[in-house]
């Protein structure tokens, strides 16, 4: 089980805590774990990525192990310690706005 | 008993207030959706305590709510607006062609008769339709397909369809308006559209027939005329009486002629309410006083009503889709200020009283009259 944990809005959306762990078959990829999430909870279905064109939005960002993985490809491995549960997937919304 | 619920869209929220026929005691509810740009909410005329509500956020896009409960519970429902075909380009700011991109829904207006159908118009402006309770939308691609579409281009809020109006004595005609393309009607049920914008006069636009390109702000009609319109333009107060074919300007003794909301008398199909701003470049009432004006003539003739308005150091302003009128016996009015100010008239507008003072800013407010 991966370990995501959701930006306070999209918790409050989902109606689930600050973390949740999903089911990520093999490959663990980026896209593995974000069509994981989705499929959990359909209504973060196109909040996170644009439902027809999966691209990522622009005010939200993707972390783990203190690396920032927003800009990588969606088939890049998602880190060991992430795959085994020790360190979560983090889903972040950018500092913007008032 | 009678009681009215007002229905508030904000920058942060929606509220829900409820008070009895008298509207003097209000209760309050929210925020729901606490710290989301919520732009509208409407409910069903065919089953009241359907709702529907528009809930948006620069991070997370598009969310639609819907409750059958008048607002005390709300299940997320479908999202997925998207554009008929390839949808290919309109007018940028600087003159090229623009990919049409989805971006909110603005406006949602029910069926008067099925509360499983209602009507989206988005930015960037187009029309959808849903007729399983907001479960799937489709787009009426009539309108962003007529010929004119490549030359409709955005206000400075964006390219938004704010305004849609159904005749209820037609079920086959509609009509919409957008910024700033202006206002089209259809008398089939959305398949095709027509623009109405002969008469209107926009800075900016040489030809005065132009067919497109007007920034129209809000059009209203009475539901007992619904061929006589009445609508507030960037700037101007028109008015037409043969369903949109020509406009002519009813502005008269308007302090100024710019503003966004228009409404009317639930039972005076000649009594109309504007809230005037000072202009373009300051979006606030004139010389800070808060006042909405009315005509019991149909335009020209404006009386200005201030009775429990701020009459000093008032720099808010109202947004188009932010007044609604109850059908009491007594007419209600009212309107959401960006101060957050929600305002009520059980009158008729001849006095007002702040129901609430401390919204977040106020993007929508409609009302629901309840038997």
């Amino acid at each position: 089980m991966i370990r995501v944990v959701l930006p306070y809005h999209l918790r409050t959306l989902a109606r689930v805590g600050e973390e949740v762990r999903v089911e990520v078959g093999n490959p663990a990829t980026l896209r593995a774990v974000l069509d994981a999430i989705e499929a959990s909870y359909p209504v973060l279905r196109g909040t996170i990525r644009d439902h027809a064109t999966q691209q990522r939005r622009p005010f939200v960002r993707y972390f783990a192990c203190e690396q920032d993985l927003s800009h990588d490809p969606p088939t890049t491995p998602l880190p060991d310690a992430v795959v085994q549960g020790a360190e979560p997937f983090l889903v972040v919304g950018a500092m913007a706005g008032g | 008993m009678s009681g009215v619920r007002l229905l508030v869209g904000t920058r942060k929220g929606a509220f829900v207030l409820t008070a009895d026929g008298k509207r003097d005691k209000w209760k309050v509810s929210g925020p729901h959706f606490a710290g989301w740009e919520i732009y509208h909410l409407k409910g069903s005329p065919a089953e009241p305590n359907r709702l529907y509500a528009s809930q948006t956020s620069g991070w997370f896009g598009q969310i639609m709510q819907r409750s059958e409960d008048g607002g005390k519970t709300w299940e997320a429902v479908g999202k997925e607006f998207d554009y008929d075909g390839v949808p290919g380009t309109h007018q940028w700011y600087d003159g090229t062609q623009h990919p049409w991109e989805f971006k909110r829904v603005w406006h949602l207006e029910p069926s008067l008769t099925d509360p499983d159908t209602v009507y989206a118009g988005v930015e960037d402006a187009a029309l959808f339709r849903s007729t399983d309770g907001a479960r799937s939308w489709h787009e009426l691609s009539g309108l962003r397909g007529h010929p004119s579409g490549a030359r409709w281009a955005p206000g400075a809020g964006g390219m938004c369809l704010h305004t849609i109006l159904l005749d209820p004595a037609n079920p086959k005609r509609m009509y919409i308006a957008i910024s700033a393309a202006g206002a089209f009607r259809s008398d089939d049920e959305g398949k095709s559209w027509t623009p109405i914008n002969q008469g209107l006069r926009s800075e900016g636009i040489p030809d005065p027939k132009a067919d497109v390109g007007h920034c129209v702000h809000r059009i209203a009609m009475h539901p007992s005329r619904p061929g006589v319109l009445f609508m507030q333009k960037h700037w101007d107060v028109m008015r037409s009486d043969n369903a949109g074919d020509s406009w002519h300007e009813v502005s008269g003794n308007l302090p100024t002629d710019f503003g966004f909301p228009i409404d009317v008398h639930a039972h005076e199909p000649e009594t109309i309410y504007v809230v005037p701003i000072k202009s373009d470049s300051e979006h606030y009432p004139p010389d800070g006083k808060l006042r909405v004006y009315r005509s019991r003539s149909g335009g020209n003739e404006w009386e200005a009503l201030t009775k429990g308005l701020p009459q000093k150091d008032c720099y808010v302003n109202v947004l188009r889709d932010a007044m609604a009128v109850d059908s009491l016996d007594s007419c209600g009015v009212y309107f959401g200020t960006t101060g957050g100010q929600v305002y009520g008239s059980a009158d008729g507008g001849d006095s007002w009283k702040a129901i609430v003072r401390d919204l977040p800013a106020v993007l929508s407010v409609e009302v629901q009259t309840l038997s």
